[in-house]
């Protein structure tokens, strides 16, 4: 506060030639004091421990079939988990990276091969495409398929067509089992 | 004094254009000051940090507080249990009310006692007197936020206070509530208005100080600076001591904060508000006491009672009616108080009225945290009836038979003869 | 001399001001003895196996009426259950689903629930206060949360009113449905007397006596209430010291500023 004041205290006084220990201790020591009291309105702003509380998740993937698909949420989110087919997997393997808007193989994008997971979110202008759910139409290349704009997303769920600029993105993620996915 | 002239060509160039760095070095550096203050001075700077402080933590709890009936208790709890160090905020926006007004009250009777409001510093006392009205606003509608039983009920009893407003004031009562009762309306505008009455506290302790530095600040002798050799810069010399004072009384501060922070506090507040059932008392904070007994010391068809007028009042108008006397009064102090001398250290007499009506001022604290019945209700009316008594008739008769001391020549006359004042700088 | 007679004033005036505040809330009923806690005093903790006790007493007699609403389960990862432990206690329970892939929290007008997650509040004994009502004889029975911060007396209270049943004295006229307890305000308390010996069995072998769980399940409730509390104590001594270095600092400054002016 007005320890700014103290320090321009010097000149006052003629005689006192040596540092003035006492002057620089006291402000140094205010100082720390405020910079310290600084600390709680940061962390004040930062996620409450409710709010991180809900920043992971754990799923039970155990009653997904091959070539099922769920919906979860994570921190306001929809999480696109699909078990992929063999077939869906060798499509998303077998194709040539000059070919792709956002060239990416599909092997930087799974940790195993049957298991898609992706933030479901149109990379266009932010609507949740369709095709997660059977029934749904997936798109020209069997992935999904965003209705505002028309962008098509294959079976690693990369932009393949359409004006999205990019491919789903991957949410951070872990196996801790067979069947338990945690996410975040 | 000369104007100071400025090396460094940045504060130089902006101070050519806005004098805010000659301001600040008139205002609060060369800014000539008594040189006799005691540490009785130190609480008006005191309460302009807490104000401070109060604003600051204020802000950061709104980030979290959801002003719905529904949803206001838990979003405070959330405060108190998620947030990061949310309760330590809490606690020491919560505890900082006591401490602004445990400053502002030592602050109010350090004037009263050295007579401070007096000619030609009436208009700097009158903004105080509103200052200290603002803040009383603003601690009760913050009071309500937390929507705990006793922010309910506070709530209801003190806006039902209006009603006594001759024919319309059901109808305002209604206006303050926004309905029929106090509810989610009352509890959105009551949010607003705690957020809004700071700043405009803020600006009238603008014009507070504003007035301060017009004829500058009294002292414990009551007379008048005489010339440089009374006087001190106020830096250094009061910067470190207003500094000093504010390390001693953050540690009773924090404390309070960090070790009783419920001490002040009614554990009632902690029960979510219930429209349906009214506490087994209603007591306000400890701050609003005195008033509080006050307000209920009146016995019904009180002026009736006496027959001094044909009219009847009832208990509930008269009490109201003699709570805003009890503070508004204070604006007419420096015309009530005709006595020319300022400090009570000359004033043999008014000195023994002064104690008599600070411990008055305790009793009714005191009386206003109990029910009024029986022996309560009585010592409330002797206290009622003398807070009265003091300030409209000893006051304005005193000086008429009050043999003054001696008053000292100069500061530092008195200073340099071991006077009366001088006590603390001697230490 | 003036100042010292100005001080004493304030602090007497203060002092008495607030006793009779406080003597004010505790209204009617017998004051609770004051007992001895781990968590009172400046370096008071709360005693780990005690809240686990007092957990236990909660959840196995206290949670068939009474809410603990603020509390999360992840909050018992606090009182010293690991976060596996913390995963199966929440499971246990049956918690509102939310909104499915489609937006609907009903199936057919039945909840869709699914096992706790320790991210969810504890569940509540009742769907709404009627229901409690309807099940206890008219009487809602109070959510635990704030209990000891929201009576004068604090933790003393909750201990004082579960050893506090005894045979009214005679004379007493009893309400129907109603117990006698000697530090209920009122003396007359819808809540039968909720503990027996041996209500609970205590996996660390403490005997369950009916004090032992009463302080037991008060030191679990006076921490849902003040859960904080460990960490301002530990802060707030911090603070306190650095203000009081400050403190003398300044003080030493003030001095000798101020030893030029004499």
């Amino acid at each position: 506060m007005a320890d700014s004041a103290v320090t321009s205290e010097d000149g006052q006084d003629g005689e006192e030639t040596r540092r003035d220990f006492l002057l620089i201790s006291t402000v140094s020591v205010g100082a720390v004091g405020a910079a310290l009291a600084a600390w709680p309105f940061i962390d004040l702003m930062n996620p409450s421990k409710d709010v991180l509380a809900l920043a992971s998740t754990e799923l039970d993937l155990s009653g997904i079939e091959v070539g099922q698909a769920i919906t979860a949420i994570w921190r306001g989110k929809p999480i696109f988990i699909r078990r992929r087919t063999a077939s869906e997997v060798d499509a998303a393997k077998n194709v040539k990276l000059a070919e792709l808007k956002d060239p990416q193989s599909d092997a930087d994008r799974v940790q195993k091969p049957e298991w898609l997971v992706l933030i479901g979110i149109c990379t266009h202008l932010g609507c949740i495409p369709v095709g997660n759910k059977s029934g749904q139409t997936k798109g020209e290349f069997g992935g999904w398929f965003c209705p505002c704009h028309g962008s098509h997303y294959d079976t690693s769920g990369r932009i393949r067509k359409g004006p999205a600029p990019r491919n789903f993105e991957i949410p951070p993620y872990k196996f801790l089992s067979d069947t338990t996915l945690f996410i975040g | 004094m000369a104007t100071p002239t400025w090396n460094n060509p940045v504060i130089k160039w902006v101070d050519d254009r806005l004098p805010i760095f000659t301001f600040v070095q008139h205002s609060a550096i060369d800014y000539p000051t008594p040189k006799n203050l005691n540490y009785w001075w130190n609480f008006g700077s005191l309460a302009g940090v807490i104000l401070v402080i109060m604003i600051a933590t204020g802000i950061f709890l709104s980030f979290n507080y959801t002003a719905h009936v529904d949803m206001a208790f838990d979003s405070v709890e959330r405060i108190m249990r998620d947030v990061n160090y949310g309760w330590m905020f809490r606690y020491i926006h919560m505890n900082g009310g006591t401490m602004f007004f445990l400053i502002i009250y030592i602050h109010i009777f350090r004037g009263m006692y050295y007579g401070s409001y007096k000619a030609p510093r009436e208009l700097l006392w009158i903004i105080g007197v509103f200052i200290f009205l603002a803040m009383m606003a603003t601690a009760f509608v913050g009071y309500v936020l937390p929507w705990g039983q006793m922010s309910f009920w506070g709530a209801t009893v003190i806006t039902n206070l209006f009603s006594v407003i001759p024919f319309v004031g059901n109808d305002i009562v209604t206006w303050l509530w926004g309905g029929f009762s106090v509810d989610n309306p009352t509890l959105n505008r009551f949010f607003s208005l705690h957020y809004l009455l700071p700043f405009i506290i803020f600006a009238l302790v603008f014009l507070h100080l504003w007035a301060l530095h017009t004829h500058k600040s009294n002292n414990p002798l009551g007379i008048e600076v005489k010339g440089d050799q009374d006087e001190l810069p106020f830096h250094p010399y009061y910067t470190i001591k207003d500094l000093y004072g504010l390390g001693v009384f953050m540690i009773f501060f924090m404390g309070v904060t960090f070790f009783a922070p419920n001490f002040f506090g009614e554990p009632e507040n902690y029960l979510p508000a219930n429209p349906m059932v009214t506490p087994a008392a209603i007591v306000p904070e400890w701050y609003f006491l005195p008033y509080y007994a006050i307000l209920r010391a009146t016995p019904d068809n009180f002026v009736d009672a006496w027959g001094i007028l044909p009219v009847i009042i009832d208990a509930k108008t008269s009490g109201v009616i003699l709570m805003f006397a009890s503070i508004l009064l204070l604006c007419l102090l420096p015309w009530l108080d005709r006595s020319k001398v300022r400090s009570a250290t000359f004033r043999p007499i008014y000195k023994q009225l002064y104690w008599i009506f600070l411990a008055d001022c305790l009793v009714l604290g005191w009386i206003g945290a109990n029910p009024p019945e029986g022996m309560m209700l009585l010592i409330g009316r002797i206290a009622t009836f003398w807070y009265f008594f003091h300030l409209l008739i000893l006051l304005p008769l005193v000086p008429y038979w009050e043999k003054t001391k001696e008053l000292p020549e100069s500061i530092s006359a008195a200073v340099t003869a071991n006077g009366e004042g001088s006590k603390e700088t001697s230490s | 001399m003036k100042k010292q007679t100005f001080i004493a004033w304030i602090t007497a005036g203060l002092l008495l001001a607030f006793s009779f505040n406080s003597a004010l809330a505790a209204g009617g009923a017998t004051p609770p003895p004051k007992l001895k806690w781990s968590f009172h005093g400046p370096f008071g903790t709360f005693d780990r196996a005690q809240m686990k006790r007092g957990w236990q007493v909660y959840k196995e007699v206290c949670a068939g009426c009474h809410s603990l609403h603020q509390i999360y389960y992840r909050n018992l990862q606090d009182i010293g259950f690991s976060a596996g432990e913390v995963k199966k206690i929440a499971a246990e329970d049956e918690v509102a689903a939310g909104p499915n892939e489609d937006g609907e929290t009903h199936d057919g007008g039945e909840l869709l629930v699914r096992p706790g997650k320790p991210f969810d509040k504890l569940i509540k004994p009742f769907a709404n206060d009627a229901a409690a009502r309807a099940a206890n004889n008219g009487a809602l029975p109070p959510d635990l949360s704030l209990t000891s911060k929201a009576h004068a007396t604090g933790v003393d209270y909750i201990a004082a009113v579960l050893t506090g049943y005894k045979d009214p004295p005679s004379g007493f006229k009893m309400n129907e449905g109603m117990a006698y307890n000697t530090y209920f305000a009122g003396n007359q308390i819808a809540m039968p007397a909720p503990l027996s010996a041996d209500a609970v069995e205590y996996a660390d072998g403490t005997k369950a006596t009916v004090e032992q769980m009463a302080l037991d399940v008060s030191t679990f409730l006076a921490w849902a209430a003040e859960p904080e509390m460990e960490e301002r104590k530990r802060l707030g001594i911090k603070v306190i010291l650095f203000l009081i270095v400050l403190t003398a600092l300044l003080y030493a400054l003030k001095r000798r500023i101020w030893a030029k002016v004499h």
